[in-house]
């Protein structure tokens, strides 16, 4: 069966006793393609995955893997897809060329094939000085790698990673995103989640998730593109004081601290002239007002903060209407 | 299949790695039962006896001396009074005291009925039943000893005979040594404790590590991971059983009168069934906290009190009964029983036999159908 998809959610919902960690998500990934789910922790990342891996029964809406449905073929879905869990599920005490053997005869690897395809991986992932040794002695950033190469073992077309570099150094994180683009380069799927806004920047397409929601689904260029306006940096001496200046003035959409420096997000170009005036009314000495390219994680604040405002604007109107 | 032997490998690789555990496993058992073994055989006798002869004649003398002829008493010390005795046995110095009345002398010279008053710790009802027994066994012989020579002293010296005496035999504990009986009751026991700590966190374990998630999404199947977490466990519990029925032989002197080839393959179902339950009580808990509750407070305590290792299972009410049928030490007990002590075979120990391997057969299958590939 070829699937026109590698994954195919629709209207997906699930709902723990308590509250709902997944609310009507919809979205396709194409064969072959990077998809990154991004957003806090409890978004809900985690539930579409095992959702998708077969181990969750979802409470509304259906998903499909590889043109096989997620409630009705779980089995069929298993046999096809690599899984790396948030937490590293190695064996500690077996050493990581047991480790790979040990998922390879369960994903069913021939036997005549066993030691080629595991020399193969040590090799792809840099593990030949770990090969003998016992997992709980390597690094979080060898596990991680071994982790993967379990995961791929069987040469699955599609992989799911959640929060794969959780943890990790920025160097090994950069290293593991060099592995992932070379299984993509090989036609692997992949649906990878993470917190990490910068990493987001290496996937085709990214969802940003929040409260269990899909707020925006594009690529990474597009989605910075959406931003309205213009996002300013502002480089001044007393950057409390200014935000609440700059926040009061006409024009100006949404101010954030990064650490010394303020993002701000205007309408329009006339704006950077009216903040310097401002500032310089308010006695703030200003280093450096600039025009950036706004960052996933400044597009991913403002998706957020526009949302929890529509929230808030909906309740506001439901109590008037009381 | 490969799927399954991959199961079994990776457990025997988590067994041998960690030698500390490696040793634990191998040796506990055995070890346990030579301490415990021990501790029960202690051969009955050699109670503490306290006396107080108010009388001090030379019948009181012969009464007393008959209670240290045959080792069942010993005396701890002679006292004057009634007072003096419950004081030793409140001390826990004495476990019975005699008191013999200032007329029992003369009382016996002029043909007249006298008593004797023992006092007896009866805070433990089984010891304290054995020690009435002895008391009024010993005391009996004593006074029909008397009894007749003083009738055949009046009748002319002429010898008397007992018109009846009674005989009574044990037939598997000849000797009445508690050992024999107790040895491979325990046998069974220490082999059930070991075959729950070996499973009962098998499955659980990984579930709280994280590696049963990973496990989970892969194409094995319930019945491989289920099999494949008990066999390498046959094999260290059989090891187990061979050591241990070792020490029950070659150090407690417990020869196996029937088969010895039969007493290890019913141990072998026994042990199957046995990790079945531990394997069982791994899949329904959610926490190693809760699978140890569970073994303990499900299997292990009622295979203590309702499998008759302590109390007859007879006249236990039903439910008591049923759930020691639900136990696979139960039936062990009567195997194990039957094939070192009575001499008797399997033919003999069917109904015994065939509840294990429905217990074992049910277990596994109840493992299996409770394993679930999903997250909740």
């Amino acid at each position: 069966m070829t699937a026109a998809y590698a994954v195919e959610v629709e209207h997906l919902s699930m709902r723990f006793s308590h509250f709902s960690a997944v609310q009507d998500v919809s979205f396709t990934i194409p064969p072959g393609e990077i998809f990154g789910l991004l957003g806090p922790n409890g978004a809900g990342k985690t539930t579409i995955i095992r959702i998708l891996c077969g181990i969750l029964r979802p409470s509304g809406g259906r998903a499909a893997v590889l043109g096989y449905d997620v409630t009705r073929q779980p089995e069929e879905i298993k046999s096809r897809i690599g899984y790396m869990s948030q937490r590293f599920s190695l064996y500690n005490d077996l050493t990581a060329q047991e480790n790979l053997a040990f998922y390879a005869r369960i994903y069913g690897v021939p036997a005549g094939r066993l030691g080629a395809r595991l020399d193969e991986l040590i090799e792809l992932s840099g593990l030949r000085e770990a090969r003998r040794e016992q997992t709980r002695s390597l690094s979080g950033a060898w596990r991680q790698r071994l982790a993967l190469a379990c995961a791929v073992v069987h040469e699955p077309p599609m992989l799911f990673l959640d929060e794969p570099t959780a943890g990790v150094d920025p160097i090994s994180r950069r290293e593991f995103w060099d592995l992932i683009y070379t299984l993509a380069g090989r036609g692997v799927s992949v649906l990878a989640t993470t917190h990490y806004m910068d990493e987001a920047d290496y996937c085709n397409t990214v969802g940003m998730m929040y409260g269990g929601r899909l707020l925006a689904l594009d690529t990474p260029d597009a989605l910075k593109g959406r931003m309205g306006g213009f996002l300013l940096e502002v480089d001044c001496d007393r950057p409390g004081p200014a935000e609440a200046v700059i926040a009061a003035l006409p024009g100006v959409q949404e101010v954030t601290a990064h650490g010394v420096l303020l993002h701000i997000a205007v309408a329009d170009e006339s704006t950077p002239d009216r903040v310097a005036e401002a500032l310089a009314a308010a006695q703030v000495a200003v280093h450096r007002i600039e025009r950036i390219r706004p960052s996933l994680e400044d597009v991913f604040l403002s998706t957020v903060d526009a949302e929890l405002r529509a929230q808030a604007r909906q309740e506001q109107a439901r109590g008037e209407d009381r | 299949m490969k799927r399954l032997w991959t199961i079994v490998r990776k457990e025997f690789i988590h067994i041998v790695r960690d030698t500390r555990t490696l040793a634990l496993i191998a040796l506990m058992p055995a070890a346990l039962l030579l301490l415990t073994g021990t501790a029960v055989s202690g051969e009955t006798g050699n109670i503490p006896m306290a006396v107080a002869d108010q009388s001090k004649t030379a019948a009181s003398r012969g009464y007393i001396d008959k209670f240290w002829t045959n080792g069942y008493f010993r005396l701890v010390a002679y006292v004057e009074s009634e007072a003096e005795l419950v004081r030793l046995i409140d001390q826990d110095q004495a476990e019975v005291g005699m008191l013999i009345p200032p007329t029992f002398g003369s009382d016996l010279a002029t043909g007249q009925a006298t008593a004797v008053q023992f006092y007896l710790n009866d805070t433990n009802p089984s010891n304290s039943v054995s020690t009435q027994l002895g008391v009024e066994t010993i005391s009996q012989m004593a006074l029909q000893e008397m009894f007749f020579s003083q009738i055949g002293q009046s009748l002319g010296a002429r010898r008397i005979e007992m018109p009846i005496t009674t005989h009574v035999m044990g037939l598997y504990n000849p000797d009445g040594l508690r050992t024999n009986y107790m040895v491979p009751s325990l046998v069974a026991v220490i082999l059930q404790v070991q075959a729950l700590l070996l499973t009962s966190l098998a499955i659980v374990r990984e579930r709280e590590q994280g590696t049963m998630e990973q496990l989970i999404v892969t194409p094995i199947k319930p019945w491989e991971l289920m099999l494949g977490k008990i066999i390498p466990y046959i094999l260290v519990a059989f090891v187990n059983t061979v050591m241990i029925i070792a020490v029950a032989v070659f150090w407690f002197k417990i020869p196996v009168s029937g088969s010895l080839l039969q007493l290890l393959g019913l141990s072998f179902i026994y042990i199957i069934g046995s990790l079945g339950l531990g394997v069982m009580i791994s899949n329904i808990s959610s926490s190693q906290m809760q699978a140890m509750y569970l073994a303990v407070g499900v299997v292990l305590m009622p295979s203590l009190i309702m499998s008759g290792l302590i109390i007859p299972r007879l006249n236990m009410p039903a439910v008591a009964y049923y759930v020691g049928e639900m136990l696979p030490v139960t039936h062990y007990l009567a195997i194990i029983n039957g094939i070192m002590l009575k001499g008797v075979g399997a033919d003999f120990l069917w109904p015994a036999i065939w509840p294990l391997i429905a217990l074992s057969v049910l277990f596994f299958a109840a493992s299996v159908a409770f394993f679930r590939k999903r997250l909740r």
